[in-house]
């Protein structure tokens, strides 16, 4: 006798195809990444992923899991491509691994694997090594650093001593350095106005990785795999803050736009606080989630010490999901004119 | 006319599957070997049998008799012998048999005397009351019965009635080809239904992927002069669901709490105003209907059955492939393989579906949720399906009910979306059942309290009552020994033995009353809990706010609930 359940038709769906879609969309920002510093950033992701899926494979073998169905998921491969994305591409490869196999082990199997983490596995990974090893995560490859390939996988894998080439800051970073230096002599105007590292928006070339990122974010939406809540609340609060205090302070804040196309605000508002298992589900919650990481974000990249801030912000907004879901639960239907 | 339409949230687009099943037009299914009639055939009460074995029955005799209000007679499906009233395996998922009337035709198919109702002449009560007589249940699958639901509200007034032929569910045709068909009788019966309940409109919703249907049906309202309007919905599952067909046409969401002629609209299925009028107009109660045959089969079919035929019977007829591996009663989507391939059809029927590997693919294993969302965009009445998996998961029964379990109508979309394979239904459903096991638990154990409390009650008063008796005697005595004091005293004073005499009788029943109610309260005492005795101050306190909760949620004696168990127990060694 059969006892499976109806409905007797399914969709064509699936973990690994909703996975292999993030991956996907992923893939404008990495090229554009790529043609801006170099190579590196595709061995990055291979030492990623190849760190993710041992970790993956090894803690469900101690949980007793079924190998071949969780490792075929994609999740791990997700989660290890944006560790790969937002580390510097330039990091030694233990740097990258060790940050993979935490998070994997710790943010993810620990508390219960696939589904059930309640943080973003990638920003703990981010958190945790910039905390850890703030040096190596503030070394970015100058930029127009031209270097062969073999020469950056030299450097990745420690065979090369890490040349001044890699003093460089991202330009957000740079910003911030420049205009505390400045102490209140320099003003952004002044700063934006040197094209070599800003080009013409928010820093040369980075204005094209996050273009990848948003078009990537775009078709997710079309596609929906994601709702447009969180990316528009994290950019609106975003846009609101850097905005208002640029108003108030050219001088010494940047333009939105500088914000939106620099460090992480786009990846973050596409592929991360989308992230459903750590967010929030509802739309309401959603919103809030997004503006609230957005405002966090913000206040840590341009008030705070490490060069951005989205990791840390998605982390104290990921602790705050579950009550802000409990709190904006939908009205349900036929139920929405009661108080 | 464009009739304006709303939207329903969520819904979704499986493949609809229907164009194999109406090519052929419907055809009469063949007399079966045997038929197993259950009793219970629509929501409510199991008729009584009123039949038994080796009677002669003819076709349309009544042999099940309504036992209330919500239950609707049962009928003999053909002429012939009786050969058992008995227990028979069921088309339902739960495989547990119900009483049956099993009949052995006689191959004549002989009518009993049909006589028209004179529909004219009768009294909205009496018309309804024919209904019940005649088995009318909707036949959209929910088999309520039908003159139960033609009452209209009487502080609402009745804006709409709708009439469902959307017929949203992949596979299932049996509405589409009898509005084809059959359109002028289910126009007349929508006429009953309409001067029964004095709607301001009426509506006949039909999905937009039938139109031959919607145009037979205008045709006929048009040719019987009525002013029912005919309004092609768009198509997408479920917009034949009762509740959202009434969004998409009136804009008027039902909650699960509330009667849908509360908000002044009445639904119903087109099959349920045709048999309404086959009743009425021919004297014909229900003893089949049209079931589409289809799925893994050669020649898919909507064929006329009687209500009992053995599915297997019905199926073969289609002529199912050798693969076939089982049977769906019902639609892909809200469906179930039924226990045993001859469990019987019923009013409830609408679509056999064979079921192979090949059609309905097995599922891949169950992931865990990612909690992605799909499910609640895809639930047709907004809640959130990934928490309630959660809790229903952890047994967490409140939870679930907070987040309104019972407003689910289990229409699989969660399912159908889930890129985890989760089956989300079935876990509501589990939870739904749980929580009604625990609420004839609990009710259990509240009526066995009550019982005990009433013994208690009964025994403390037949003591006082002895007690008072005693006492009466004493005092009698007592009075009997003073007035023989008075008499021998001759004339003193008369009032004073006589208020003696008054005394001790009052004062021995009141004393009696006191001692009683003392002992009873001492006893209710003692059958508190015994763990309740030591308790740290944490476990005090949750006590403490439970039985605030208690008593919030209108339970009067915040002790009943921890007595209850014990109660229980002492009723249960009583019996």
């Amino acid at each position: 006798m059969m006892t499976a359940p109806a409905p007797f038709l399914l969709k064509d769906a699936s973990v690994s195809r909703v996975m292999t879609q993030v991956c996907l969309a992923l893939v404008p920002g990495i090229a554009a990444y790529a043609w801006l510093v170099g190579p590196a950033v595709l061995i990055q992701l291979v030492i990623a992923s190849l760190a993710a899926l041992l970790a993956e494979a090894v803690m469900l073998r101690l949980r007793g899991k079924p190998l071949a169905m969780f490792l075929s998921d994609g999740s791990a491969v997700v989660t290890a491509w944006l560790i790969a994305l937002t580390f510097p591409p330039l990091a030694p490869w233990w740097l990258v691994a060790t940050g993979t196999v935490f998070a994997i082990v710790v943010a993810k199997h620990l508390y219960g694997g696939l589904g059930q983490n309640p943080f973003n596995p990638a920003m703990v990974a981010f958190a945790t090594c910039i905390v850890s090893f703030p040096a190596l995560m503030a070394q970015w490859p100058s930029v127009g650093l031209q270097m062969p390939l073999l020469d950056q996988i030299d450097i990745i894998l420690g065979l090369a001593p890490r040349v001044d080439a890699l003093s460089g800051a991202t330009p957000l970073d740079a910003m911030k350095t420049a205009l505390k230096l400045g102490d209140g002599e320099i003003d952004v105007a002044h700063l934006l106005a040197n094209q070599d590292i800003y080009g013409n928006f928010a820093g040369r070339g980075w204005e094209f990785v996050a273009a990848g990122y948003l078009i990537g974010g775009l078709w997710l939406w079309q596609r929906r795999l994601i709702s447009w809540h969180a990316p528009l609340a994290f950019i609106a609060a975003f846009v609101a803050i850097s905005g208002a205090l640029w108003l108030y302070h050219p001088a010494t804040f940047a333009n939105p736009l500088f914000h939106l196309l620099s460090g992480g605000t786009m990846l973050g508002a596409f592929f991360i606080v989308t992230d459903p298992v750590s967010g929030c589900t509802t739309p309401r919650g959603k919103l809030i989630f997004g503006a609230g990481a957005g405002l966090l974000a913000y206040i840590v990249r341009v008030f705070g010490g490490y060069p951005d801030g989205v990791a840390f912000a998605v982390l104290l907004m990921n602790l705050s999901a579950p009550v802000i879901d409990l709190l904006t639960q939908p009205r349900i239907f036929g139920m929405k004119d009661e108080s | 006319m464009l009739h304006q339409l709303f939207k329903f949230k969520g819904g979704v687009k499986p493949p609809t599957n229907k164009t194999q099943s109406v090519t052929l037009p419907i055809a009469a299914a063949p007399l079966p070997s045997r038929l197993i009639v259950p009793l219970h055939q629509s929501i409510g009460g199991t008729p009584r049998p009123v039949v038994q074995a080796g009677d002669k029955v003819r076709k349309g005799q009544l042999i099940g008799e309504a036992d209330g209000w919500i239950s609707a007679a049962v009928h003999a499906p053909t002429s012939g012998t009786v050969l058992a009233v008995a227990m028979q395996p069921q088309p339902h998922p739960s495989g547990l048999d119900a009483l049956s009337v099993v009949i052995e035709p006689d191959g004549r198919d002989e009518w009993i005397d049909r006589q028209p109702f004179d529909y004219a002449n009768a009294t909205p009560d009496d018309t309804r009351r024919y209904l019940q007589q005649s088995g009318v249940v909707g036949l959209g699958g929910a088999v309520f019965p039908t003159h139960g639901k033609l009452t209209a509200s009487r502080s609402v007034a009745m804006d709409e009635l709708i009439i469902n032929g959307a017929e949203c569910e992949p596979y299932i045709t049996c509405d589409d080809l009898l509005m084809r068909e059959r359109a002028a009788d289910i126009v007349r019966g929508i006429g009953i239904f309409r001067d029964l309940l004095q709607p301001k409109r009426v509506l006949i919703g039909i999905e937009d992927n039938k139109p031959e249907a919607a145009a037979a049906m205008r045709a006929a309202v048009a040719e019987l002069g009525e002013n029912f309007e005919v309004v092609s919905v768009p198509t997408r599952y479920p917009a034949g669901g009762a509740k959202q067909l009434i969004r998409v046409l009136t804009g008027k969401e039902v909650p699960a709490a509330k009667r849908s002629t509360d908000l002044g609209v009445q639904c119903f299925n087109v099959a349920t105003a045709y048999t309404a009028w086959r009743a009425i107009a021919y004297g014909e109660p229900v003893v089949s209907r049209i079931v589409t045959v289809t799925g893994n089969v050669h020649a898919p079919r909507n064929y006329e059955a009687l209500i009992g035929t053995p599915m297997d019977e019905l199926l073969a007829l289609a002529q199912p492939h050798p693969d076939t591996d089982g049977t769906v009663m019902g639609g892909p989507m809200m469906g179930f393989l039924v226990p045993t391939p001859d469990v019987p059809v019923v009013k409830a029927t609408n679509c056999l579906i064979a079921h192979a590997d090949r059609l309905f693919p097995p599922k891949a294993p169950e992931m865990p949720c990612i909690r992605c969302g799909a499910c609640a965009d895809a639930c047709p009445h907004e809640l959130q399906p990934f928490e309630l998996y959660w809790h229903a998961r952890a047994k967490n029964f409140g939870k679930t009910q907070q987040y309104h379990i019972f407003d689910c109508i289990e229409c699989g979309c969660c399912s159908f979306v889930c890129p985890s394979r989760i089956p989300l239904v079935q876990y509501f459903r589990f939870a739904k059942s749980e929580i009604w096991a625990r609420e004839r638990e609990k009710n259990a154990a509240d009526e066995a309290k009550t019982r005990f409390e009433f013994k208690q009650f009964r025994e403390e008063r037949e003591k006082a009552e002895k007690a008072e008796k005693l006492a009466k005697a004493a005092a009698a005595q007592a009075a009997k020994k003073a007035a023989e004091a008075a008499a021998a005293a001759a004339d003193s004073s008369p009032a004073a033995p006589a208020e003696a005499a008054v005394d001790p009788a009052q004062a021995a029943k009141k004393a009696a009353i006191e001692a009683a109610m003392a002992r009873a309260k001492a006893q209710r005492e003692a059958a508190q809990p015994k763990n309740t005795d030591t308790l740290n101050p944490q476990q005090a306190e949750e006590l403490a706010a439970i039985e605030a909760r208690r008593q919030a949620a209108g339970l009067t004696d915040a002790a009943a609930g921890t007595a209850a168990v014990d109660a229980t127990r002492e009723a249960k060694t009583e019996e």
